[in-house]
């Protein structure tokens, strides 16, 4: 057992799957020699060497259909997009080309690959290097999307991606980065498509993800000592997406609250909310209540920034006010 | 050497040393593209092919250069108008064509049509509808090859329109820079859909012009000559093969009919139209065959052996059964299914 910070672990994760494959490859600016701009790959091109860790020019269009390319003949590519923004500018590459190609092709081509980009907000960047991004990927049928909340989550996880047959999304928090959290030793391999209970209550499920999770328990803390103990669901895979114990724990509290760090319109909070309106609605015991980011640009100034995404203060008075009108 | 500098005289047939084996392969080809697109069009017109469709008639030298190039295990990326490449791989003519019909029997089982066509095994890694989306996606199968030590080339082919968007100019960037086994084949019809390509070009040749940005030569290729684009494609071939590099080719051409299935091609001036008619790929290689050897009887032949395969696919993509609804749900997962929850 080891206490890793998220950026560790995913140089570590990378590096326990390289060594495994040798058909895993990185991809990337400033990956290589400079070890990422967030320094999540520290180390990786000393140890595999530069035909396995490779730098690429600024053109996010060539880093994705390199991957793509390499993908669909045999190779198992991680290629990364610095800032989960700059999706912006290869979305085709993703959006229309690697998430179609095995449909349109009647299933003549896999695409075994992993897109890693820094994600979310917390770092003064501005409204063009702070977004949470996960629910445009999720509005494209083809593409599996994991967003890890901690150490040994961003291993198991990132280890699952790069064996899964199929695209997958990997969202760093930018937030997380520096975060510590113990890590068992020895090989991780997680699955996609669970969600982790992270906390358990009775009386309300807060469903979170990536920086929303710790925010949450945070929350849920805060609110047992009010007398509300709450269920905090880790969502970790939103494609696939653990509907089981999600519609579980729902039912089993009755009530249930989404905290998103993407803004408010069509954020996966809506979707989560509305399969539960399908398939719960007679279990639940009062109205789902979905705590997000406003549908606005992100701002930089700390206190702005702060204002705008879910804070645990913002949490637990939600979850107050509703419980305890 | 077929390939030569901007300011050359076209390359001619004396110029380029390709036996006559070759050139019938390269004439064969050239028919089975002609004569498939012809009944592409026809079908179109009896209602039969769906959706759109844009044919390469006029263009074949150059599919059929590279296809006779090729060695089997090569990559081919093609773009919307890739019915010509995908046959030039050795692609049978019937799921092509039941491709474009939406059948069952269909290439890719009526899932992708007429601008998707795939056929792994034959090396046609996809044909792409997005302008410009292949060309990274093309690096990728090059850097794929390098990297397991293959000596697989990819072959992409993109028209000149593509020459102005931003993934043409990363990707030429990209595979010289990691010095990648790929040849880039701009077809240049002079028209990006309906607009004259020098009308809204900073450049006289949208592709070679811009090669010397990226320290490459720039080649242009007479592409109504077979026997100039095959031996454009050894050339480049052999060097991404040797480990040099990725190659630039311009192939002039000129399309016969509109850009898509709804355009007639009015735009462009009679005179234009009947100087390139008069340039038609197939006529004039066929009188240089007989010139150098070939007897008519011999061509005859393969004309009436490629119209009786054309005549069998499309009896044989009519009569393919419609796609079950069964098929919606499939493939876009490795699975085979189409779950996103548990």
């Amino acid at each position: 057992m080891a206490q890793l910070t998220y950026r560790e672990a995913i140089a570590r994760g990378i590096a326990q799957e390289m060594r495994r494959d040798e058909s895993v490859v990185l991809i990337g600016e400033d990956v290589a020699a400079a070890g990422g701009v967030f320094k999540g790959t520290v180390g990786l091109l000393e140890a595999f060497g530069p035909k396995r860790v490779r730098d690429t020019p600024i053109s996010e269009q060539a880093i994705l259909g390199a991957a793509m390319g390499a993908a669909m003949t045999g190779m198992r590519p991680i290629a990364e997009i610095m800032f989960s923004d700059f999706f912006a500018v290869c979305w085709d590459i993703l959006a229309n080309q690697v998430a179609k190609s095995r449909y349109m092709t009647a299933g003549q081509m896999s695409f075994p690959l992993v897109v890693r980009a820094g994600n979310g907000g917390g770092l003064r960047f501005g409204a063009q290097h702070s977004q949470s991004v996960e629910n445009w990927m999720m509005a494209i049928p083809g593409l599996k999307v994991v967003v890890p909340s901690d150490a040994r989550d961003v291993i198991g996880l990132l280890a699952a991606a790069v064996r899964d047959p199929d695209p997958v999304v990997f969202l760093e928090q930018k937030a997380l980065y520096p975060v510590r959290s113990e890590v068992p030793d020895g090989e991780i391999v997680d699955t996609l498509g669970t969600a982790t209970v992270r906390r358990p209550g009775g009386d309300a499920t807060i469903l979170a993800l990536g920086n929303m999770t710790p925010r949450a328990v945070e929350a849920a803390d805060e609110l047992a000592r009010s007398g509300i103990e709450c269920t905090v669901v880790d969502i970790r895979s939103l494609v696939p997406l653990d509907t089981r114990t999600i519609l579980d724990e729902v039912s089993r509290t009755g009530r249930v609250f989404t905290v998103e760090e993407n803004p408010r319109l069509c954020g996966w909070g809506a979707e989560v909310v509305s399969i539960i309106g399908e398939e719960v609605f007679w279990d639940l015991d009062g109205p789902p209540v979905r705590i997000t980011t406003p549908h606005i640009p992100l701002p930089a100034a700390d206190a702005l920034e702060d204002a705008a995404i879910p804070s645990a203060e913002r949490i637990v008075s939600t979850i107050e006010k509703t419980m305890n009108p | 050497m077929a390939a030569r500098t901007r300011d050359d005289a076209p390359v001619s047939a004396g110029v380029v040393d390709v036996p006559l084996r070759t050139r019938l392969a390269l004439y064969r080809c050239c028919v089975e593209l002609r004569l498939f697109e012809q009944r592409a069009y026809r079908m179109f017109m009896e209602g039969l092919v769906k959706g759109t469709s844009h044919l390469s008639i006029g263009q074949e030298a150059i599919a059929a250069g590279f296809g006779v190039a090729m060695r089997p295990d090569d990559y081919t990326f093609a773009t919307y108008r890739g019915h010509a490449h995908t046959l030039a791989r050795g692609v049978p003519m019937t799921p092509v064509l039941a491709e474009l019909l939406g059948r069952e029997n269909g290439l890719m089982k009526g899932k992708g049509g007429s601008m998707h066509l795939t056929s792994v095994e034959h090396g046609v890694m996809g044909s792409y509808a997005i302008i410009g989306a292949h060309l990274p996606i093309a690096n990728g199968a090059a850097w794929s090859a390098q990297y397991r030590g293959t000596d697989q080339v990819a072959v992409c082919f993109f028209g000149d329109g593509t020459t102005n968007i931003g993934a043409f100019h990363e990707a030429l960037n990209f595979a010289v820079i990691w010095r990648l086994p790929i040849v880039f084949v701009c077809e240049n019809n002079l028209y990006m859909e309906y607009t004259p390509i020098h009308h809204v070009t900073a450049v006289e040749h949208p592709a070679a012009d811009r090669a010397g940005a990226y320290g490459l030569d720039p080649l242009i290729v007479d592409g109504n000559d077979p026997d100039a684009m095959y031996a454009a494609a050894s050339l480049t071939l052999a060097r991404a093969r040797a480990g040099e590099g990725p190659s630039l080719i311009e192939a002039k051409t000129y399309r016969h009919g509109g850009h898509s299935r709804a355009d007639p091609g009015k735009y462009r001036p009679d005179d234009e139209v009947q100087n390139w008619l008069a340039r038609d790929p197939l006529p004039m290689y066929r009188d240089r065959l007989l010139d150098i050897g070939a007897t008519a009887a011999e061509l005859d032949g393969i004309d009436t052996e490629v119209e009786a395969l054309v005549n069998r696919a499309a009896e044989e993509a009519r009569a393919g059964a419609e796609p079950g609804a069964d098929l919606v749900m499939t493939d876009v997962w490795a699975d085979g299914g189409s779950a996103w929850r548990n």
